[in-house]
């Protein structure tokens, strides 16, 4: 039930934002709320389950992205730290553009996150920053195999290759 | 403001067109695909980054709806770009293309 | 002051310039997976212009396709990568 508000709530503010300026109404007219809230309400009751599978066996739910505070680290953690690398990978992938010089391989590392978000979010930063690009994954241990364009050690721990990102997933997410 | 808009613009271009470059010069799919996804989410976040200046400097009503809707592609840039390129790279691994010249491959012992 | 739209037209010039060199992937790639990362490169890349040719012609319906456009090649893309891995027969 909560799945289905919740689900029903984020594509509203989707829907208001896409049609911002339209009325008078705040800033859109009576149609847009009417129409949005009619169609956020089915989307909800279709998507919610899809959304967040909050029964998966031995799985923490995944409503527990909820919590406000959790989006305030989120929002810190994008702003920071992960455009700081961002700019950081590019300018490596551009030098070696330019240079030609690669030693590619791929390794496997071990992060210790258990939630599909947090898995979901490490693996996203780990493709946009420096050097890195999650291949697979191994759905039991939570072990990420990464194709690294510049192998310094084939057995690295999970910091060498990513730096502070499991840190962060797991304040994050977990 | 204009200088912003010039820089924001210019990098945008520049990284997308290394992205470009190295998607013609990278030996195999998984070098492609660092080259093509990094460059091109950094260039696209960057140019619409750029006209979402534009869009809240110019003001009116119909300029934010600009720079509104821009930020919404961005997220859905942002969101789906990394995404896709894990399906690519996973997809390519498991059809049998080995990566070119590796000095590792713990996938392979795995499966 | 305000910038000319004249420089939009520009990078979105430089945009198609640069889909050329993925078309360019996308012939010669020597397997499957090197076209769709070059069909990929090149939906990033329309998506782009596509935002840049809105503020060019002041015209928001631009973005709203991008915006589909970005959604629908991404569904696109792991359509491909699910048939590489041989999972649809």
């Amino acid at each position: 039930m909560l799945a289905f508000f919740v689900t029903a709530i984020v594509a509203f503010i989707f829907y208001l934002s896409l049609t911002f300026g339209s009325g008078t109404i705040g800033a859109w007219s009576i149609e847009e709320w009417i129409s949005g809230a009619v169609l956020s309400l089915i989307v909800g009751a279709i998507a919610g389950r899809v959304a967040f599978d909050h029964k998966r066996q031995g799985k923490k739910s995944s409503l527990r992205m909820l919590n406000p505070l959790r989006w305030l680290l989120f929002l810190v953690y994008l702003i920071g730290p992960f455009l700081w690398a961002m700019a950081k990978a590019n300018l490596d992938v551009a030098y070696r553009v330019i240079t030609g010089k690669i030693r590619p391989g791929i390794v496997r590392i071990s992060p210790g996150l258990t939630t599909d978000f947090g898995i979901t979010l490490l693996a996203n930063s780990i493709t946009l920053t420096p050097g890195t690009l999650s291949v697979d994954v191994d759905e039991e241990s939570g072990d990420l195999f990464v194709h690294w364009i510049n192998v310094k050690e084939t057995d690295p721990s999970a910091k060498a290759v990513c730096g502070s990102f499991p840190d962060w997933a797991r304040r994050i997410a977990e | 403001m204009n200088i912003l808009l010039y820089v924001l613009l210019g990098i945008g271009v520049l990284f997308n067109g290394l992205g470009a470059i190295a998607l013609l010069r990278f030996p195999d799919i998984y070098t492609r695909l660092h080259g093509a996804t990094k460059c091109t989410t950094f260039g696209s976040l960057f140019t619409a980054l750029g006209v979402i200046v534009y869009g809240f400097a110019r003001g009116g009503a119909q300029y934010n709806t600009l720079a509104i809707h821009v930020i919404i592609a961005l997220i859905a840039l942002l969101v789906t770009n990394p995404t896709g390129s894990h399906a690519i790279a996973r997809a390519a691994y498991r059809s049998g293309i080995k990566p070119v010249g590796a000095v590792v491959d713990k996938l392979e012992d795995q499966s | 002051m305000i910038i000319e739209p004249m420089v939009f037209f520009i990078v979105a010039a430089c945009f198609a310039f640069f889909v050329l060199f993925s078309l360019l992937r996308i012939g010669l790639g020597p397997t499957v997976g090197d076209r769709v990362v070059g069909l990929d490169t090149l939906n990033t890349l329309v998506v782009a212009s596509m935002i840049v040719l809105g503020a060019a012609f002041d015209q928001v319906v631009f973005v709203d396709v991008a915006i589909i456009y970005a959604l629908l090649s991404f569904v696109g893309t792991l359509y491909v990568a699910r048939y590489l891995e041989g999972e649809l027969q």
